[in-house]
């Protein structure tokens, strides 16, 4: 039989091994979105403080839309750097307060500061399952269109918008700008 | 008047046999879905709407607490999704458009069953893959032993003699050994 044929086994092995390499640094708990590159969905809801707000009411720039709640530790880590960028006007940032309580989300705004251009309120979390929210925090970067182009799980800090947001922001603005 | 059903699945208490508790251990394992189950209370028009919801809660993966069913899930989302689902059902929605709702959010993650497609063909036919190849090297190696032993050996040259003084030695031994015995 060909000789050759002998090192199947070997070249098996090391592409087996190789895949289960790759699958060893692959984050399962951070799950591809559906709605990279389609529209945010409609809503006609309200704010947290009582205006009511649709699709219309968004930002005519890309902008955040950050999925928070009282109830949410790391919502408090990622905190502070939403409030940086809110006070250096660096993007405007839409809140969605998911599965949370009028009154313990206004609270928590009142003691934490307020980034959020406005934040709507998603008492029962059927706007969260029409994003795909599987648990805040959450970070959607959308761009002038109201299209939705990336998202983010779980705590976005200065590390993480160093590396992620502010590249994807800077080439999202110069396709924009084309 | 329609007879009102809840979703409500009640823990039998169980005695402390513990031949009672293995088997109500194999129980629980082999029935997840129904041992697990969140209590929560919906109320269903007909029997065949229950069922639908336990086996839709029961395939349908919670996407935050991963590796749990949406029936078997405590987590906020699983609890809305479930409420979705119930919702879904009442309204009339088939099984299909149920989970095309789930999948356009979700994606496939959220099916213990994943769709059939390009990116899931190695996921569903990999196992099948490794079987094959397996069988074709067995089935190779059978092949060749039935070749091998079909064959009759030919020895010739240097072997051969080698060979023939061997079975010389061999029979001298065994006679020594049969003189020696009588």
């Amino acid at each position: 039989m060909n000789r050759s044929l002998a090192f199947l086994p070997v070249a098996a092995f090391v592409i087996l091994a190789l895949v289960m390499w790759r699958g060893l640094y692959l984050d399962s708990k951070e799950l591809p979105s559906m709605l990279i590159d389609k529209p945010m969905p409609a809503f006609d809801l309200t704010t947290v403080d009582g205006t009511s707000v649709t699709n219309d009411s968004l930002p005519s720039e890309p902008f955040l839309l950050n999925v928070w709640g009282s109830y949410c530790l790391p919502c408090l880590v990622e905190h502070p750097t939403f409030m940086r960028l809110s006070e250096s006007g660096e993007i405007p940032i839409v809140g969605v307060n998911y599965r949370d309580q009028k009154a313990l989300a206004l609270n928590w705004l009142e003691d934490n500061g307020n980034p959020y251009a406005f934040s709507i309120l998603d008492e029962p979390g059927r706007f969260g399952i029409d994003l795909g929210v599987y648990g805040a925090p959450e970070t959607y970067l959308v761009d002038s269109k109201g299209v939705i182009r990336y998202r983010h799980v779980s705590v976005l800090d200065e590390t993480v918008w160093r590396e992620v947001f502010e590249p994807a922001i800077a080439e999202l603005r110069a396709e924009e700008a084309e | 008047m329609s007879s009102h059903l809840t979703s409500q699945v009640r823990l039998r208490k169980f005695s402390g046999f513990s031949f009672l508790c293995l088997a109500l251990s194999i129980l629980a394992v082999s029935l997840p879905g129904l041992s697990f189950a969140q209590v929560d209370t919906f109320e269903f028009e007909t029997q065949e709407q229950q069922k639908r919801f336990r086996s839709l809660s029961d395939e349908l993966r919670c996407p935050m607490c991963q590796n749990t069913s949406l029936s078997g899930s405590t987590g906020g989302v699983a609890e809305d999704l479930r409420r979705e689902v119930h919702r879904m059902i009442m309204e009339g929605m088939s099984d299909e458009q149920i989970e095309q709702f789930m999948y356009e959010r979700y994606g496939d993650f959220i099916f213990y069953k994943p769709r059939l497609k390009p990116e899931t063909i190695l996921l569903w036919f990999g196992p099948l893959l490794f079987f094959l190849i397996g069988a074709i090297v067995l089935v190779n190696i059978w092949r060749k032993a039935k070749k091998m032993d079909a064959e009759p050996v030919v020895v010739t040259g240097d072997s051969k003699s080698r060979l023939d003084a061997l079975i010389a030695e061999h029979d001298r031994s065994k006679a020594v050994a049969k003189n020696s015995n009588e």
